[in-house]
């Protein structure tokens, strides 16, 4: 594989990653607090109608001119990128909380919980695959929502790059890893580092969205698209350089749950 | 109608724009100059990597000022 299809890969297989990580955290949740029949028939329910709009999008989506298509996926990447970044650099500084898969994970527990007085498995809903409408409800649009955001993040990066397929693999790839280590441990996926993850996919993100964006309005990179490699490594340390920067301004005392950690650490 | 029509503007907001409007902005602004630029006949590959380097620096010092006071 060329240096710029490793680059794809990695990108889309990361950014997928972090969307699996919290729709994993969203059917955990709803399974182990009401009823797993009903929160994987959502996931099934779910997985099916985004191959429905994958089928709907895809060719519409490889229809729109390259140049066009490359202007505003540059400005909506780099505003998404520098979006993550900026929030991944404060909290590594500790000027703002860990994103904390267990506290999430234990609001939607409580949530799901809470609904259980109303309808109970196998009293409130109807028989059949669904027993629990409210598990089958919350997997179904956790997984549809991030899910959309996989679909999105494949088709604009493999159309961009020429390699829809490889987009796909990588994205499919990541998913089933995530869901596969969700299934093994049925908990939170408190141990993926996801700050770490959000830190290097937005480094990522503004990298392509910085090509693809100055591309979309008329410019020629040097070295077209190898200029990736020259783009990822000098982003990835000016933010490093940025977290540094930030750690020694001081990070306020009113949050103790945010230490100093490097760029996230799964030590939340 | 109306705070439904809200929630979806605000949902829409939140989605591109984000914590930070300087950024969105400021990139729109970025693609225009690359434009003028480019239209104009000048090398103008440089011109949104300057505005990155500008602009994440500019919104953390926006969010830590805030966070500080």
């Amino acid at each position: 594989m060329s240096a710029g299809a490793w680059a794809l890969f990695i990108a889309v297989f990361l950014a997928c990653a972090v969307e699996a990580v919290e729709a994993t955290t969203i059917v955990l949740a709803a399974g182990t607090a009401r009823d797993w029949r009903s929160a994987l028939t959502g996931t099934g329910v779910a997985l099916v109608a985004l191959a429905v709009i994958v089928a709907v999008l895809g060719p519409a989506v490889q229809a729109i001119p390259l140049h066009a298509l490359r202007l505003v996926v540059g400005a909506l990447l780099l505003v998404f990128g520098l979006q993550w970044l900026r929030k991944a650099i404060l909290r590594a500084s500790g000027h703002k909380a860990l994103h904390d898969e267990d506290r999430i994970y234990a609001e939607q527990l409580e949530l799901a919980r809470s609904r259980q007085a109303g309808s109970s498995p196998g009293r409130g809903g109807v028989s059949g695959l669904v027993r629990d409408w409210y598990s089958f409800t919350l997997s179904f649009k956790g997984v549809l929502l991030e899910g959309l955001e996989v679909v999105f993040i494949v088709l604009t990066f493999g159309t961009n790059q020429h390699d829809v397929g490889l987009a796909a693999i990588a994205a499919g790839c990541a998913v089933v890893l995530i869901a596969a280590i969700g299934v093994a441990i049925r908990a939170p996926l408190a141990r993926v580092p996801e700050n770490t993850l959000k830190f290097v996919v937005g480094i990522m993100l503004t990298a392509f969205g910085v090509l693809w964006g100055a591309e979309g309005a008329g410019a020629k990179w040097p070295g077209s698209d190898a200029a990736l490699l020259v783009l990822i490594p000098a982003i990835a340390l000016f933010a490093v350089g940025l977290v540094a920067l930030s750690r020694r301004s001081g990070a306020p005392p009113r949050q103790p749950a945010a230490p100093p950690v490097p760029t996230g650490t799964g030590a939340h | 109608m109306g705070p439904r029509l809200r929630a979806f503007g605000a949902f829409w907001y939140d989605f591109v724009i984000g914590d930070d409007w300087v950024i969105a902005v400021g990139i729109v602004v970025g693609l225009v100059g690359t434009y003028l630029l480019n239209k104009a006949g000048v090398a103008a590959w440089w011109l949104l990597p300057l505005f990155v380097a500008i602009l994440l620096p500019t919104s953390l010092w926006r969010a830590t000022r805030g966070s500080k006071s």
